[in-house]
């Protein structure tokens, strides 16, 4: 059953996991007043993820570096790029072993906090699947629901 | 790498190798003979935290070894006014030839040895990492019981922000120990930390009894409540004064049982157990001089075992 009408172009993110569709939005800084028109569906039954959410970005083509924020939230998700109402291109969510600038510590008394340092922030992939991630600094594990708050 | 950040930052093999140079290095280390294995070499001594022990041994060991040392304090420094430490490091770079860094905020050690080229030594970042003082708990030890294997390690108090305790336990848990982790609920061990000792295979028994654990015991190592760590004192009264050995806990313990403290110490061992055969806290305190003799030797690339016969 099509619960939202296709778009003309822009980008499809399906099997972001029950309820994460929100977080997803932060993740990729499109939650703002000014984005463009979005249209997103809950908890929908699925068979890979029992309950899944989809988000259809109307002309906004996602860009890796994009895909790579999603990854540390939904690195299940599959994304599509449309064009002209059909699937143009799909793109891999990949998480990097690395992030550098994508998100910062969220720990109080990182040396990172002082925002004139000038080194960039720095996280460690520790481990994909359950996602694990620390700082390379100060070697703090990241609470991964807490992420979307700390985005660059 | 001669920087050393966490102990992760050195093998198994490096880590004996230092604790064998060490040793070798005890004579000059006690002043019996001169060694200036790193003579005309500049050692940067930059602390951002106070210390007492750290920072003399560390200045200690340099000059035994024919060296020179700066010291650094922040307060008075153009850190006072608002210097970041990647610039406060940029100078550091360009005036010694290694440097000791201890800061209040964690992960200041790992930033620093990423901002510049001379090799970083980390004297304790915030309730990060403290190898240095690893690798000394690590010589004291060996030196009493030979070898590691299988010993019963417990350490007590402030699990939490402790970080003698953490980079301890993670070097201990590489050398198949079993670990007893003391520890009123509010300091326990930080829950990444125990399952990194869980992952290298390490017995780990957390619990917030002391006295029942003694007399299995071959080390007991004390740690301070730090007062410094907490975010109120209500919460630091309520925990203050909860773990104190005085002589007679003693009874019944191993022979070769004996007690550490990173020191300073307030009132968790009291002035009774010094005169005991049990104490090493002081002699533990010396023994930061051969081990930064040590390493100091290996982050400026000088190799002891060719050195010295």
């Amino acid at each position: 059953m099509r619960r939202v009408t296709a778009i003309c172009n822009g980008t499809v993110i399906d099997h972001i996991p029950g309820g994460q569709s929100l977080q997803v939005l932060r993740m990729l800084k499109l939650d703002s007043g000014r984005s463009n028109p979005i249209s997103l569906v809950m908890n929908v039954p699925s068979d890979k993820l029992g309950r899944k959410d989809v988000l259809k970005i109307e002309d906004r083509e996602l860009v890796q570096e994009e895909l790579d924020r999603l990854a540390i939230i939904a690195s299940e998700a599959s994304v599509a790029i449309i064009r002209n109402y059909s699937v143009a291109e799909k793109r891999k969510v990949g998480l990097s072993d690395e992030l550098i600038n994508i998100i910062k510590c969220s720990f109080s008394n990182c040396i990172t906090q002082n925002e004139r340092e000038p080194l960039p922030h720095k996280l460690i992939v520790v481990n994909k699947s359950p996602v694990e991630i620390r700082c390379a600094y100060c070697g703090k594990t990241q609470e991964i629901s807490e992420i979307p708050d700390y985005i660059i | 790498m001669n920087d050393l950040i966490t102990m992760d930052d050195l093998t198994n093999e490096e880590i004996i190798k230092l604790l064998d140079d060490a040793k070798k290095m005890l004579p000059a280390a006690k002043g019996d003979v001169y060694l200036p294995l790193l003579q005309g070499k500049v050692l940067a001594n930059m602390f951002f935290e106070n210390s007492t022990r750290t920072r003399m041994s560390f200045e200690t060991a340099m000059k035994r070894l024919g060296g020179r040392v700066l010291n650094f304090t922040s307060a008075g420094s153009s850190v006072a006014k608002g210097e970041t430490l990647y610039d406060t490091m940029q100078m550091i770079d360009g005036y010694s030839d290694v440097a000791v860094i201890r800061h209040p905020r964690q992960g200041a050690a790992q930033y620093s040895a990423d901002a510049v080229k001379i090799p970083i030594l980390n004297a304790g970042d915030g309730a990060g990492n403290h190898p240095t003082q690893t690798l000394l708990d690590l010589f004291t030890i060996r030196e009493e019981h030979n070898d590691f294997e299988n010993l019963n390690i417990m350490l007590v108090g402030d699990l939490r922000y402790g970080r003698t305790a953490h980079s301890l336990s993670h070097a201990l848990a590489r050398f198949n120990v079993n670990l007893t982790l003391v520890s009123p609920e509010a300091l326990k061990m930080p829950k990444e930390i125990v399952d990194d000792l869980l992952s290298l295979g390490c017995n780990v028994i957390e619990t917030d009894e002391l006295n029942e654990n003694i007399k299995h015991s071959d080390v007991i190592y004390m740690t301070r409540i730090q007062k410094e760590r907490f975010p109120d004192e209500d919460e630091y009264a309520k925990v203050s004064g909860i773990y104190k050995i005085s002589e007679s806990n003693l009874v019944g313990s191993k022979e070769n049982m004996i007690i550490m403290h990173p020191l300073p110490r307030v009132s968790e061992i009291h002035p009774s157990v010094d005169s005991t055969k049990y104490a090493r806290y002081f002699q533990q305190a010396f023994n930061g001089i051969p081990t930064r003799m040590a390493l100091l030797c290996k982050s400026l690339g000088i190799d002891i075992e060719k050195e010295v016969s």
